[in-house]
């Protein structure tokens, strides 16, 4: 490790900086150039995007529907991918998928990943020397119902080092991917643990600038949720943004 | 309206869990319209992203039921159906930051891929457009001066083939595009 290597003390002053200068923005989404997330400096664009609010016609009005075919019985269960049991503490992390205006997304597809109990991914390029679990891979996937609930059984997820600055750990945290109504609805997201005493420190969850939004990325214990003898349980809702103008779902017209 | 879930990046060690076989074989294989876009993802600095996933979407007269095949022992990807066309494409980009999907040309009215790209240092996914042809008339590249509107533009490759680079940053930088309303 260089000693010019950034400590976490310099990288929070910059998180501190950098929200007090956002503080007057409401920012649903995390700063692109978020400087504490060295990631991003090379891979922020300069430009604004453009906005392309008004085009009914743009392909991207329509999105992705998976079917039945695309998930089977297993994927929602990630305890139950290998022949042993996982080693840690078991799971239930559930919730609904909903546009802005509220209304259910139905029949998406829900992807998940994350490290398992020791904080390792079975991704061969992490090399974080703590144990790989032979009954645990980390990626799930399913469909959302008609209520646009999603469900997952897994293990809470380890913390683990990364090299972003010294001393630097991310909290644990599952992946989530989302998809819409729309192409313009796709997310990738990640949900953390409610009393992880690394959030403040972890310049990628901090990237949201806004309190009120970095609070939406933490999941609610919730005790009926848990199941005797078997899992804690969570709750966290998505919520996908889009474009306002939405076209009408046609299973209000029915 | 409710307030939306914040995006993260899709960080490093996505690549056991989102990409798939048949993943950038968006039309079926062998199909006789075929058209291959390749193209690589690069940083400010010039250099390529080894860690980027790129998505694929574009109009579909009918959507299917899903085009997947599954493993029956272990519920695992075995790859497309090999008949469907569902519009939809993922591909990673390997070591040289390089991808290449095969799909269907879009059609005359719409004549673009719609892109999505994640990467570990992309705290917000970015949406982009790679037009096959140039169209008499579009909404967005009539607003964009020419220098600009040429990042959206694919180039002849070889028969039936289109390169698209992605520069996420400097002075090549690609047009991305906002579909959110603040």
């Amino acid at each position: 490790m260089s000693l010019s290597e950034p400590t976490q003390r310099q990288i929070s002053a910059e998180i501190a900086a950098a929200h007090e200068s956002a503080a007057t923005t409401s920012r649903h989404h995390p700063a692109r150039d978020f400087a504490p997330y060295r990631g991003t400096l090379l891979r922020h664009p300069h430009q604004v995007p453009i906005p392309l609010t008004d085009d009914p016609e743009a392909a991207e009005r329509t999105g992705p529907v998976f079917g039945v075919t695309d998930v089977t019985g297993l994927d929602a269960d990630l305890t139950r991918q290998h022949p042993g049991e996982p080693l840690g503490e078991r799971i239930t992390v559930t919730g609904r998928v909903l546009d802005r205006v509220g209304r259910p997304v139905r029949g998406q597809l829900v992807e998940i990943w994350q490290a398992n109990a020791s904080g390792r991914y079975a991704h061969q390029r992490d090399q974080h020397p703590a144990p790989l679990d032979p009954g645990f891979t980390g990626a799930g996937r399913c469909l959302t119902d008609d209520q646009g609930r999603y469900r997952f059984t897994t293990i809470k997820p380890g913390a683990y080092p990364w090299r972003n600055h010294l001393n630097a750990w991310r909290p644990g945290h599952i992946h989530f991917s989302v998809f819409g109504t729309h192409f313009t609805q796709r997310l990738i997201t990640q949900m953390y643990f409610p009393g992880d005493p690394l959030l403040p420190y972890d310049p990628i969850l901090q990237s949201v600038t806004d309190p009120a939004a970095r609070a939406r990325l933490v999941a609610e214990y919730r005790h009926e949720l848990s199941t005797p003898e078997r899992a804690l349980g969570y709750h966290w809702d998505i919520v996908l943004d889009g474009p306002t103008a939405t076209l009408p779902d046609p299973e209000d017209h029915r | 309206m409710i307030l939306p879930t914040p995006a993260q990046t899709i960080g490093p060690f996505y690549g056991y869990a989102l990409p798939f076989p048949g993943g950038a074989d968006i039309a079926p294989r062998g199909h006789s319209q075929v058209v291959t876009v390749h193209g690589s993802v690069r940083d400010g600095g010039g250099d390529p992203v080894p860690d980027a996933l790129l998505e694929s979407w574009q109009t579909v007269p009918r959507p299917g039921p899903g085009s997947m095949r599954r493993d029956p022992v272990n519920g695992g990807f075995a790859g497309r159906n090999g008949v469907d066309f569902t519009g939809f494409g993922r591909v990673a980009t390997d070591a040289d930051g390089h991808w290449a999907i095969r799909t269907l040309a879009p059609p005359a009215t719409a004549p673009y891929l719609a892109l999505c790209v994640f990467a570990r240092g992309l705290t917000h996914h970015l949406f982009t457009r790679a037009y096959l042809v140039r169209p008499t008339e579009d909404r967005l590249l009539s607003t964009l001066p020419p220098d600009r509107a040429r990042t959206l533009m694919a180039t002849g490759d070889g028969e039936r083939t289109y390169r698209f680079d992605i520069h996420l940053q400097g002075e090549k930088e690609t047009v991305f595009l906002d579909f959110r309303h603040h």
